[in-house]
């Protein structure tokens, strides 16, 4: 290119190339595209051909290329709609490439999984390392399934779900009682007294219900409200029994300390409000705490890893 | 200026790498040292074994995987990248500091591009022979010699440069392993990658482009040049003595004394062309300072060589300052760094060097981080105290594994739950995460807003106990309405 050197510039213009076609005139320029854009695009052209190859690419009426038959298969395995496991080879697709990088994943999750499985909860609490996968693999667990009722925190809605970070557990908080909890689910009950005890009745015993919580109250129609409770007419301790502290095996509540599960207690501004809650209860009765079984939705490695997320990560049961 | 100053274009486009001739010299002796030195801790640095707890390792690693850079008995971890700022500011400022004194020093001795362009050049003449050889091989026919004289120097050069690539993966994975998975077909893509890409940068740079990288893509060979001072000592022709009043000229019979040539107003350079030659950009120094000129010092050989055959004094070709070069009768040449420009580099060296020590000395093997659980913020318990949840995240940095204790300062320390986590052990160089409770009486509770955490490391085997870390950490509870 020495010529690129020795030639001396001038500003003078060469006259432009021309294809030699004119018409009246008006002649056709010469002007190729720039040859690193040809070059590119022949490229791109044959990257899309190799592409067709390899994935589906062209619509043919209600169906499609599916590339060169056996080019780019993705195998996978999946769950049929009556549980059984199967192992299906397709064309390269988003939805069965997603499954075969799930399968992968959880290939990577199992030693972990078997792990949580094999120890007894207790063991599994006591490993630093082992409860970093509880921590992160049940948040996610707790996430997908649990938090629509509970919340994402566990932190619960009172009248709704139970708190799990404090330390009341009504059907226990052991680890055999939280993983039955989870595998079965929970139905609890309380009958409406609206029939049985008049309105006097009533107010009496919501005073001694909020006694039982150190609220402020009157003597005297705590004491009345004592007798009706620990009488047949109603007969409140043969759930909560005599001491009012509740039975995990009926699942009732703890009347005597500072929870509050249906009722927000804490947050009622005053007295008045506070027993007219409690009435509103008595008078009606509780049938909304089902919690669902989830023995049927989730493995028996991932009941076990939730319990000891409930466990120890948010709650620390008794 | 030269008297025979030529017009050259501002931009020299070769289309052939330059060919050059060899020469013996201190330059050349200073830069062969440096090569040989340079590849010799590069190529071998990755096979120097070192122990890392119970683990057979290399002095050097770079753990991507595990996030952990090894430095013989240092590591690296992630968190410390702003090190590694420090380290790049460090090396700007040496580089400006040394190209303000003695020129493109980094350029002519030690950069890689000087370095494999060297290596290459070395194959090429002790396959090809001399420049002369060189020339008419390039110019002669495709025939049988040419054919193996040519593929035989760039397969040594793709050898190289395929060694240069796989020593540069084994700083990223053990070496021993390495070199067994790399040629039983077994190492990861990313390494036939990385492999693949250096292997052909390499010899596209040092084996096809050489010079043009320097004249053309490189940025450092620009900007080094707006550092020059007056005084800087860049290799430099001198153009008076060269040159004379008539110019330069051949040493016909009775041009051949030096006497003779300066009576006859002609300079001490003889056109003997050696300096050209040799030029691994392919410039004439005699034409001034250029951009091109790498300072590599080659042309000084060069000329002192042709000086001692002409029993002519050294040093036509030096390194000397534009200064120096522009006096009557130029002095010895001599180092200047009283100037602003030289002591405020100098000062930058020393600030950056003294942070990095400190930082490096002082720095904290136990690294710490508490999260509060912010959802639920507090949750009251069934006695009307309240919980407050946290993650506890702590790096060890040590090589050993370390317990640590952790105690509560503010609150009683049976406030802490930790859970049935019998003791926080964390194996040299890993970290943990794990949850912890702390429970206050609704009293207290309501009177703290925030409490220290005092995480203090126990070594098992009596090591001097690390320094315990202190950790502010908020309290949340609610007054009663």
């Amino acid at each position: 290119m020495s010529d690129l050197n020795t030639t001396p510039k001038t500003n003078a213009k060469p006259a432009p190339k021309t294809t030699g076609h004119e018409w009246d005139g008006i002649q056709e320029l010469d002007n190729p595209l720039p040859r690193w854009w040809i070059w590119a695009f022949y490229a791109t052209t044959v990257f899309t051909i190799v592409y067709w190859l390899f994935y589906p690419a062209w619509p043919i009426g209600g169906s499609f290329t599916k590339g060169v038959a056996g080019f780019n298969n993705v195998t996978y395995t999946a769950k049929t709609v009556e549980g059984k496991l199967v192992e299906k080879t397709t064309h390269w697709n988003m939805r069965s490439q997603f499954m075969h990088d799930t399968n992968q994943w959880q290939a990577e999750q199992k030693p972990w999984f078997n792990k949580v499985s094999q120890l007894p909860p207790a063991e599994v609490a006591k490993n630093a390392e082992l409860m970093q996968f509880v921590n992160s693999a049940g948040k996610t667990l707790f996430s997908e399934n649990c938090a629509a009722c509970h919340q994402q925190g566990a932190q619960g809605k009172v009248g709704f779900a139970p708190n799990l970070t404090d330390d009341h557990w009504q059907y226990g908080g052991a680890y055999s009682n939280i993983e039955t909890t989870l595998n079965i689910g929970r139905q609890g009950y309380m009958p409406a007294f609206k029939e049985i005890l008049t309105e006097q009745e009533i107010t009496a015993l919501a005073s001694y219900v909020l006694s039982l919580s150190n609220e402020s109250h009157d003597e005297k129609l705590v004491a009345e409200g004592n007798a009706i409770f620990h009488a047949d007419k109603a007969g409140c301790y043969i759930c909560h029994g005599d001491n009012a502290k509740g039975r995990i095996e009926l699942g009732s509540a703890n009347l005597v300390d500072k929870i509050w599960l249906w009722v927000d207690i804490p947050n009622d501004k005053s007295k008045e409000q506070k027993i007219s809650h409690v009435k509103e209860v008595l008078y009606a009765g509780l049938n909304r705490g089902v919690m669902p079984a989830w023995q049927e939705r989730l493995t028996p490695e991932q009941i076990k890893l939730l319990t000891v997320y409930v466990h120890d990560t948010l709650g620390g049961g008794k | 200026m030269p008297s025979n100053t030529k017009s050259h274009p501002v931009i020299a486009i070769h289309h052939a790498a330059t060919v050059t001739r060899s020469v013996k010299g201190h330059f050349r002796n200073f830069k062969t040292a440096i090569l040989i030195l340079a590849y010799t801790v590069y190529f071998g640095l990755p096979w120097l074994p070192w122990t890392r707890g119970d683990e057979k390792s290399q002095a050097i690693l770079f753990d991507i995987a595990q996030r952990k850079f090894h430095l013989f008995n240092l590591t690296v971890f992630p968190e410390d990248i702003f090190w590694f700022a420090v380290v790049l500011v460090l090396a700007a400022a040496i580089l400006f500091f040394a190209t303000g004194l003695i020129g493109r020093a980094w350029c002519g001795y030690f950069c890689f591009q000087t370095l494999w362009t060297d290596a290459f050049i070395w194959i090429e003449h002790w396959v090809q022979g001399e420049r002369n050889a060189r020339l008419r091989l390039k110019k002669q026919a495709w025939n049988t010699e040419k054919i193996i004289k040519i593929s035989l120097s760039h397969s040594l050069m793709l050898i190289l440069s395929g060694m240069t690539a796989l020593t540069f993966v084994s700083y990223f994975v053990y070496a021993p392993h390495l070199t067994s998975i790399f040629f039983t077909l077994n190492a990861s893509n990313a390494v036939y990658t990385t492999f693949a890409l250096l292997t052909l940068t390499t010899y596209t740079a040092g084996g096809i482009l050489r010079e043009q990288v320097c004249t053309l893509f490189c940025p450092y060979a620009r900007f080094q040049g707006v550092m020059y001072e007056h005084d800087t000592l860049a290799v430099a022709y001198d153009s008076k003595r060269g040159e004379g009043l008539k110019g330069r000229i051949i040493p016909i019979a009775a041009l051949k004394v030096k006497a003779a040539r300066n009576e006859a107003g002609y300079g001490d350079c003889i056109d003997c062309g050696y300096c050209v030659q040799v030029c691994p950009t392919g410039i004439d120094i005699r034409n001034g300072l250029q951009y091109q000129c790498i300072s590599c010092g080659l042309c000084i050989d060069a000329c002192n060589t042709v000086m001692d055959s002409m029993n002519y004094p050294r040093g036509l070709i030096r390194y000397d300052s534009e200064r120096n070069l522009a006096q009557p009768i130029p002095a010895k040449p001599k180092l200047v760094w009283k100037n602003l420009k030289t002591i405020g580099y100098g000062i930058a060296i020393i600030i950056a060097l003294t942070l990095l020590t400190m930082n490096m000395l002082r720095r904290e093997l136990t690294e710490v981080s508490i999260e509060q659980v912010r959802q639920p913020l507090f949750t009251i318990l069934s006695d009307g105290s309240f919980r407050n949840r946290y993650q506890l995240y702590i790096v060890n940095k040590t090589e050993k594994t370390v317990t640590y204790q952790i105690a509560l300062k503010g609150i009683p320390q049976s406030a802490l739950d930790l859970g049935s986590i019998p003791a926080i052990k964390i194996e040299g160089g890993e970290d943990l995460r794990i949850n912890f409770k702390v429970n206050l009486p609704a009293e207290l509770a309501r009177k703290t807003k925030r409490f220290t955490l005092v995480i203090s490391p126990k070594t098992s085997d009596g090591q001097p106990a690390l320094n315990a870390i202190e950790a502010n950490v908020n309290f949340n509870s609610k007054q009663p309405t």
